[in-house]
């Protein structure tokens, strides 16, 4: 298990990079953190011409945490997040989700754009991105423009960057007052891709009723898919919420797809016990 | 004294360091292998067309079957023959025309490095016209089509053994049981894959290989058969191993045979290192096994008569014949006397890697077939899960007891000592069994589902046919300690010096042991089935006893004494009571070997001592040297013996099982170094927890293993295994100088009985599949609950809800 | 193809040639000869490949030599100051924490970095901190009770100066 022979370009500037993507094309990957990109050059799964290794461009190498949200760039590693205090306290769910990313030796090297570059519909980050409507900015040679989560996530391992385009960085929005979060997820083992795993979100009214209750999945569709739940929730306090009954709804909604770990109906069980569970537990954050 | 001792390894330092040397830390310069495999389960080859690899830089050699010469191109060897086994088969080392499973060898590439192996092997292209595969032990019974022509059936093997008269037996028992039981594929799966490094010397004609092999002397012997050379112009040497488990008893693995021809042929030195996806492919696996089970029993769960038929899938060839259901059927019966027995298994083909043994060999599947066999009984009759066990147990004073089969070494099946009641009773008390209840109320008050499991298990260890020993004091003082057998993690360096110190009466610093190095010991049978420590262990004691009267017959001239008012402490051998009268053993080496020239202050010595009193007397007497060889080849397997419980807790809701504690009591009778017996069960119990609940290969219905990776192939990491709670009894065993019994495989035997018992009592629902994941918990559960999947008679008490 | 990668190893700066596809993991064992890195899956899963980079663990097959260039690295065989063995080393030989040896060297890289940052790490810590870490043989039972006692002895250590 050897990777395959490229052209290794090792931009030190944004400039720089953008340059050689604008003239490799589509016969070149982007090298951040290599935690999923490696294991399949090994294998000999992917043989890109060109490796353009953002590494020694030190400039995308960023985290700012404010009042509207948590921008992270596109050489910040996974640890460096996890560890923010200030990332935790504008947005806990990131944190939260980052803890279920992997391994902690994995979550040193591997990048946080990285992950939703990969475009994983069982990796953590995307369900989180996706549920908080974040974005992700990408640049070209020829510019730069925003894409929001939805349009970003276009098919498992596949994101709607194009060709000589580098996501630079990516915006997880702050919730709106009055909000909870939380995350869970099932996997075999410790550290695994989830068999199933839910991201959830509840905002109170004024009256401490629920207003919004949206729960973000991972591993039960091609992309990352966001459900909205307020419809079978609100607009009741949480006290009087029919959990499970948003769980049933949600339930009703997902197609989920068999692999060797789970079956779909497992799989779509799963996602209704932790729909449940991550809205309980998020409602109570809120409150 | 450091026998029994719980002494740190020797070993570690050198490890913990980094200075541990693996096959692949070898051989720096040497030229590499790489393999084009099979990606199809079943398929003749038509066509090799090699020219777009040719002009891949660094490339050296393309080699396929048709290249290989002399007895290289013969199938590999049959390495354990059987009558029962009519229809063995084994592979060629390369491919000859048609491929039997996903990862079969096809063509060698070797170059000047990995990299480019690999790239010249990725343009090679095998065409294959595909045949029809054999996946599973339904479609092999099916046998709507073969994995070999001339194996009808796909049946290697059938073999019968049955003790008193079965269908009477059972046919006048009071209650009758009839159940099937499955067990799936998993593997060894050491973090060190294989390996081998081949060195030729043109002018001297000999050979040296460096394998990760778990029986070094046993592939020397393969490779100068295949090779054409005398044993004696081959080494082989086993380095640092990292973990074997029993796959890598298996040789001449075809890349064992392929890498040093080609470093003959190419005058060259070659090396190929297995990687995770060839090893998954092209090593080993073992377990996949059915189970159609007829038990007859009385009113108190006494078994009376025991009828089980085996289906065994050993995959596309045997080289390693048929000792895993051989193992099964014997020593499925455990700790328990079974009345009449008959056991019946049929080994078929299928298009999936070989099955050979895999730490445990079979014994898994034996205790889980027993041992859900004894837990269904109860269920059956309303009785104690232990109590039922008690009843079938055989007595302390029974021993030796006759199980009146032939075990896998081909002697009869004797226990030969233990005590199991008392066992018993320890484990109860060890996991509280009888408190149980009372927890299970207080989870249940929770919300939590709790459950409780045991199981028993005998292990046939050191199976002969024989190791030997060799021990030499140096003229430093310096106690050199040599096996043939190899070591791949089980502190052999230390276990063994333990044994020579005692033996010796030196201390244990002065004490090196060298394993696995056919250049210091060539006959050996190899690492496997618990045996090391057993029969190396014994081989070196006898041969440092011999070390010893030679010491104390030299030592008594030099001093005047009789040999047999001598004693050696710490190294030193000097008259009982009068301690100013002594000589170190390193001047007694000295003395040992009478030489004409003084080329060191010490061999000065030597010239100028008079030993051997009159003058007329030749100066000699004996050997020079103190040194000494023997060998221990035992009558017959000694039987060691355990068990685990354990409690579980299945969430309501996920489905997902977690281990609460585990608990093992284990008896491997005198124990040479008590913590590393622990670290042994410990191993052998995460891979009981692994097969249980995590691994297993899963081969889609065209042959191909969709899990051959680290990702998918889920061992447990740290946090999937739980503490271990371990208790040690320590009946000695009769049979040989030491009374030891092997450890090695102990931990793993019982995992899935344990467990499958836990869950079920925790569930309330039949387990009679293992392993099980969460997925199929959730299906068990939808299928009880409408009817399809059985619930035990006492479901209503075991489960909340 | 090849070209010269330098980076500093165990605190000493080393130069070797290599195409830029070489994993950081083969350049450490075969271009550099320090073979004390093992290699038991080459898909980032098991961590026998675990070394410091820059003083965080990493995988050492996950990483291109080339882009290590300029980096420090810290193999186990410099985990001991002088030759010796480290807190960490020692505790795993004193526990019984390891058997074949393969594994290893991962867990130490792991070890001694989780310990460094946090001393006196809870058992569900511990069990974190080393959950990406295969080991077959152990049942990782000694594996645990060796990071509490290299904890202990760091923290000797730590008295005595």
């Amino acid at each position: 298990m050897k990777p395959p022979p490229f052209d290794h370009h090792a931009p030190e500037t944004l400039e720089e990079a953008l340059d050689v993507l604008a003239r490799t094309g589509e016969d070149a990957k982007v090298l951040a953190g290599g935690q999923s990109l490696i294991p399949l050059l090994n294998m000999r799964l992917a043989a890109p011409a060109h490796l353009v290794d953002i590494n020694r461009v030190t400039a995308l190498d960023t985290l700012e945490a404010t009042a509207e949200g948590v921008r992270v760039g596109a050489l910040a590693r996974h640890a460096r997040v996890e560890r923010s205090e200030e990332a935790a306290g504008v947005l806990p769910l990131l944190r939260a989700a980052l803890r279920q990313v992997a391994h902690p030796v994995v979550r040193n090297r591997g990048t946080v754009v990285g992950s939703l570059a990969h475009a994983d519909p069982a990796a953590e980050l995307p369900a989180v991105l996706a549920l908080c409507e974040g974005t992700v900015e990408a640049a070209s040679a020829g510019g730069r423009r925003t894409i929001p989560a939805a349009e970003f996530f276009a098919g498992p391992l596949e994101s709607s960057l194009r060709p000589g385009e580098l996501a630079t960085s990516a915006f997880f929005p702050a919730p709106p007052a009055r909000s909870g979060t939380a995350f869970a997820e099932v996997a075999r083992r410790h550290g695994d891709y989830a068999m199933a795993g839910a991201a959830a979100l509840v905002t109170l009214d004024e009256d401490q009723r629920v207003s919004s209750a949206k729960v973000a999945y991972l591993s039960v569709a091609a992309t990352p898919l966001v459900l909205d739940l307020t419809e079978p929730l609100g607009p009741r306090p949480p006290v009087t919420c029919d959990w499970a009954a948003a769980a049933a709804y949600a339930r009703d909604r997902l197609d989920t797809d068999e692999d060797i770990h789970a079956s779909a109906d497992y799989r779509r069980h799963l996602a209704g016990v932790l729909t449940e569970r991550t809205l309980r537990a998020a409602a109570q954050e809120a409150l | 004294m450091t026998f029994g001792e719980p002494i740190a390894r020797r070993e570690d330092p050198r490890l913990v360091t980094g200075q541990g040397r693996y096959v692949d830390d070898l051989g720096r310069d040497a030229l590499a292998a790489a393999f084009v495999r099979s990606p199809h389960a079943h398929a003749r080859i038509t066509g090799i067309d090699v020219d777009d690899a040719l002009d891949v830089d660094g490339l050296v050699a393309i080699y396929t079957w048709e290249d290989l010469d002399g007895r290289v191109g013969e199938p590999l060897p049959l390495l354990i023959p059987h009558p029962a086994l009519t229809h063995g088969r084994t592979a060629h080392p390369l491919a000859r025309d048609v491929v039997r499973h996903v990862g079969e060898a096809v063509v060698m590439v070797v170059a000047r490095d990995r990299y480019l192996a690999e790239d010249a092997a990725e343009r090679i292209r095998v065409t294959y016209e595909p045949l029809p595969p054999v996946v599973g032990v339904e479609n092999a019974v099916n046998a709507s089509c073969r994995v070999h022509d001339d194996v009808p059936g796909n049946v290697g093997a059938h073999l019968v053994q049955e003790t008193g008269d079965v269908s009477a037996a059972i046919g006048a028992a009071p209650h009758v049981l009839e159940f099937r039981l499955d067990i799936e594929r998993s593997a060894s799966m050491p973090l060190e894959g294989r390996g081998v490094y081949a060195r030729w010397d043109a002018d001297d004609g000999s050979l040296r290989v460096y394998s990760s092999t778990q029986t070094s002397t046993s592939v020397r012997m393969a490779i100068a058969v295949k090779l054409g050379l005398p044993a004696n112009k081959v080494e082989v040497i086993a380095p640092d191993v990292g973990g074997g488990f029993g796959v890598k008893i298996v040789h001449p693995w075809p890349e064992e045979v392929l890498v040093p021809w080609a470093a003959r042929l190419l005058g060259r030195e070659v090396k190929w290192t297995e990687d995770r996806r060839e090893h998954f492919v092209s090593a080993a696996h073992e377990r996949a096994q059915v189970h159609h089970v007829r038990v007859g029993f009385d009113d108190e769960g006494r078994l009376l008569g025991l009828d089980v038929r085996i289906q065994h899938d050993h995959g596309a060839y045997t080289p390693y014949g048929i000792i895993v259901p051989i193992i099964t059927s014997t020593q499925l019966l455990g700790p328990y006397k079974p009345g009449a027995y008959r056991v019946e298994f049929t080994s078929l083909y299928t298009n999936t890697v070989i099955v050979t043994p895999y730490r445990g060999a079979g014994r898994p599947q034996g205790a889980f077939c027993m041992e859900r066999t004894m837990d269904r009984i109860a269920d059956e009759l309303g009785l104690d899960r232990t109590a039922v066990r008690e009843v079938n147990l055989i007595r302390p004073e029974e021993f030796p007891y006759d199980q009146g089969l032939i075990f896998q070494d081909g002697r009869p099946l004797i226990y030969d000592s233990g005590d199991y009641p008392e066992m018993l009773r320890r484990i109860k008390e060890l996991i509280g069994w009888d408190g149980f209840a009372a927890f299970r109320a207080e989870a249940e008050r929770a919300g939590r589902r709790v459950g409780i499991g045991l199981a028993c298990y005998v292990e046939g260890t050191g199976v002969g046919p024989y190791e030997g020993g060799h021990v030499e004091i140096d003229s430093s003082g310096r106690v050199h300690v040599s096996t043939g057998l190899t070591s791949q993690g089980q502190g052999h360096q230390t276990v063994f010096a333990q044994v020579a110190a005692a033996e010796l009466g030196v201390p244990i610093e002065d004490v090196t042991v060298t394993t696995g190095d056919t250049r210091r010991f060539g006959y050996a049978v190899g690492t496997f089935a618990s045996r090391a420590a057993v029969m190396s262990g014994n081989a070196i004691a006898l041969a440092a006893r011999k070390v010893r009267e030679k010491a104390l017959r030299i030592a008594g001239e030099a001093l005047e004494a009789d040999p047999r008012d001598l004693e050696i402490v710490d190294g030193v051998v000097r008259v009982k009571g009068n301690a100013a009268a002594s000589i170190p053993l390193r001047t007694v080496a000295v003395l040992s070997n009478p030489l004409r020239y003084a080329f060191d202050e010490a061999a000065q010595q030597a010239t100028q001592f008079a030993v051997g009193g009159s003058p007329d007397d030749p100066p000699l007497t004996g050997e020079p040297g103190l040194e000494g060889r023997d060998y221990y080849s035992p009558p017959r397997s000694t039987f060691a013996y355990g068990m685990h419980a354990a409690i579980v807790e299945t969430d309501p809701d996920t489905a997902e099982i977690r281990i609460l504690r585990y608990a093992v009591l284990h008896d491997c009778g005198r124990l040479i170094n008590p913590r590393i017996v622990e670290g042994q069960i410990h191993g052998g119990v995460a891979q009981g927890v692994g097969g249980a609940l995590y691994e297993r290969m899963v081969y889609d219905a065209e042959g191909q293993l969709l899990n051959a990776s680290f990702m998918d192939f889920l061992m447990p990491y740290a946090t999937e295994v739980p503490r271990i709670e371990t208790g040690h009894m320590e009946t000695a065993s009769p049979l040989n100088p030491l009374g030891v019994k092997g450890a090695g495989e102990a931990g793993v035997i019982p995992g899935s009985a344990v467990i499958a018992a836990a869950i079920e009592d925790a569930e309330g629902i039949r387990i009679t599949r293992m392993p099980i994941s969460p997925s199929e918990l959730y299906h068990l559960r939808l299928a009880a609950a409408s009817g399809v999947a059985e619930r035990t008679n006492r479901a209503g008490s075991a489960s909340p809800s | 193809m090849t070209r010269e990668i330098s980076l500093n190893v165990n605190g000493v700066p080393r130069t070797a040639s290599a195409e830029p596809r070489r994993l950081l993991s083969d350049f450490l064992r075969h271009d550099l000869g320090l073979t004390g890195t093992h290699v038991g899956c080459e898909h980032g899963v098991c961590g026998c490949c675990t070394v410091l980079f820059d003083g965080e663990p990493v995988r050492s097959c996950l990483m291109f030599a080339v882009t290590a260039a300029g980096h420090e690295v810290t193999t186990v065989e410099g985990l001991g100051a002088d030759g010796g063995m480290s807190p960490v080393q020692r505790a795993f030989s004193e526990c019984h924490g390891l058997q074949c040896g393969f594994c290893t060297p991962g867990f130490l890289c792991t070890v001694t970095a989780l310990l460094r940052d946090n001393p006196r790490p809870s058992e569900d810590e511990v069990l974190e901190g080393i959950s990406g870490n295969l080991c077959r043989c152990t049942g990782y039972q000694n594996i645990v009770k060796a990071v509490h006692r290299a904890a202990d002895l760091i923290a000797e250590e730590r008295t005595d100066r």
